[in-house]
């Protein structure tokens, strides 16, 4: 496979105060892949792709999209430039319908239709029997589904999922597995996620974040036999 | 076609207002122009703080605009009202597009205090500029210069139906604008800013655009009261004129589009009914809205539309 780079992140730096929730990143995306991002907790997983989608402007380093800088871009048009984030807490909008929560990602790129884009989108996703219904009354895992609608809804060149299965049934992970594997190759998949199960299933790369800077980067065989990412993740052995 | 029942409901309530014209005694006659008029400020300040989740405490400054905005041309141009109206309109626009430049830069408390002081400094430039403006007393706009075209403004039949003509206009309006999908972006940025900001929506222009498009209505709203009742005065664009809006728009249902309107016709026969019995009649008010907030935070409409549930929001928009 021809890799084309999607997406470079060079020296990504950002601190709290003394926290070095990321601290000189250097990160490079391959166009199609469905790359997982992973560590322990506070390992600076959530700001790092905070910094990619622009919620969290960047101390200092580069992030090019398609070789095009985009480190001074504020979120909104870093959307339109084709970086679509989904949240790790589900922030659909509860007061709305499924229907206007998917109408507001299609009419934002512009689809026409936006009635028919916005059935085809929740039909990708198996939602389209709810689309009357009022979004906060759906059940959890059906929330998180269609945060996931939303962001394909915007047919984005890199969909930045922040842990999707979270709090998921097992069969709502496997219909998750199953959406995520239909987008790629035209949309690339940046994953962060907990549920090893899934990372080993799904990602072609895999990133270990810790302490704010990258352990490792490889395949999921490699990370596996990585004795760096064992320790992190299991302890040193004495 | 889903909206069909909404535009017949909204239909039916313009109906039923030609009607009264006929039937209602004069003194109701005169009452229910004036609401009508006011109904339509009670929109535009629904278009920013019930649609959109811009709590503005300074929207007598839009439509003081609008008020001075024609009554100065009216009065020292000797411009015709039709002209005047229009500059009205605009000015409320304008004023707010400028506001909302700078005041969008904050939000929540922060965004009331600021649009609080810019309406207070609009106010007190109305009295620093006594000479034109002639302050707390005001400007008495003649009859002769209250003709909208061929229409006399000061003929209590006229007025109604110019009245109900304008703010048919502005619900009509207001109606295909909340079923719009700006409208759909200017609720989901009420909702959630950070989400709708992920969607690719800058929140700053989307909330402009609202604002701007509630000082038209202001605007047009003051505009429209001066010349029809002839009288423009600083009290017009005094904080309590920052402050009616908001009631009429809590009672009526915020994010509703009759809401408005509703809360216009209770609240001004309960303010007349109230300084009727007592000198007291701003406490009625003031105890007005603490009910409402304590008992009703969603207004009457709101609740009949939450009531509804998914289905409500498809006649009840």
């Amino acid at each position: 496979m021809a890799a084309v780079i999607l997406l470079q992140a060079h020296g990504l730096t950002r601190h709290f105060d003394g926290l070095k929730a990321v601290d000189g990143v250097d990160f490079v995306l391959k166009e199609g892949e469905i790359h997982a991002l992973i560590g322990p907790n506070g390992a600076g997983k959530t700001t790092f792709v905070s910094l990619l989608s622009g919620r969290i402007p960047a101390q200092s380093g580069t992030i090019h999209l398609k070789g095009r800088d985009i480190t001074k871009l504020p979120a909104h048009k870093r959307v339109k430039a084709g970086i679509a984030y989904t949240f790790q807490i589900t922030q659909v909008y509860a007061a709305l319908t499924v229907f206007d929560n998917v109408a507001l990602a299609v009419q934002s790129r512009g689809a026409h239709p936006i009635r028919a884009a916005a059935m085809a989108a929740l039909e990708r996703v198996g939602l389209e029997t709810r689309a009357g219904q009022i979004a906060g009354t759906l059940s959890y895992g059906h929330q998180r589904v269609l945060e996931i609608a939303m962001g394909l809804a915007l047919k984005p060149t890199l969909l930045i999922l922040d842990e999707p299965t979270q709090g998921l049934a097992q069969g709502e992970i496997a219909t998750f597995k199953e959406i995520v594997r239909a987008v790629v190759p035209e949309t690339t998949v940046l994953l962060i996620e907990h549920n090893m199960d899934v990372v080993m299933d799904l990602a072609t790369r895999i990133t270990v974040l810790n302490f704010g800077t990258i352990l490792a980067t490889g395949t999921p065989e490699e990370i596996r036999a990585n004795r760096a990412v064992q320790a992190a993740y299991l302890g040193e052995p004495c | 076609m889903n909206g069909t029942r909404a535009l017949a409901l909204h239909l039916g309530v313009l109906a039923l207002l030609l009607a009264l014209h006929f039937l209602a005694p004069s003194y109701h006659h005169t009452n229910i122009a004036r609401i009508m008029v006011l109904a339509i400020y009670a929109m535009g300040y629904n278009i920013a703080f019930g649609y959109t989740g811009l709590l503005s405490l300074g929207h007598a400054l839009l439509f003081g605009a609008g008020l001075y905005g024609a009554g100065l041309l009216v009065y020292h141009a000797d411009a015709h009202a039709t002209l005047a109206l229009i500059a009205g309109v605009l000015a409320g626009g304008a004023l707010a597009f400028a506001v909302g430049l700078l005041a969008l830069r904050t939000a929540g408390v922060a965004f009331m205090i600021v649009t609080l002081m810019f309406a207070q400094a609009g106010y007190l430039t109305i009295l620093y500029f006594g000479s034109y403006t002639r302050g707390d007393e005001g400007i008495v706009i003649p009859r002769a210069a209250r003709m909208l075209g061929s229409l006399d403004l000061s003929d209590d039949g006229t007025r109604y139906l110019v009245a109900l003509t304008l703010f048919a206009i502005a619900l009509l309006c207001n109606l295909a604008l909340v079923r719009s999908p700006f409208g759909r972006v200017m609720v989901a940025m009420r909702e959630n800013e950070e989400r709708s900001r992920m969607l690719g929506y800058n929140p700053f222009t989307v909330k402009l655009a609202a604002l701007t498009v509630s000082g038209l209505y202001s605007g047009l709203s003051g505009a429209a009261y001066g010349l029809m009742f002839g009288y423009v005065g600083a009290g017009l664009a005094s904080v309590q004129y920052s402050i009616l809006p908001m009631l009429y728009v809590l009672l009526g249902g915020a994010g509703t589009v009759l809401g408005p309107f509703l809360g216009a016709l209770l609240m001004f026969y309960l303010i007349d009914y109230a300084s009727s019995v007592t000198d007291a009649h701003q406490f009625v008010t003031g105890a007005a809205l603490v009910l409402l907030v304590l008992f009703a935070p969603k207004g009457i409409l709101g609740t009949i539309r939450a009531r509804a549930g998914a289905r409500g929001a498809e006649w009840l928009p």
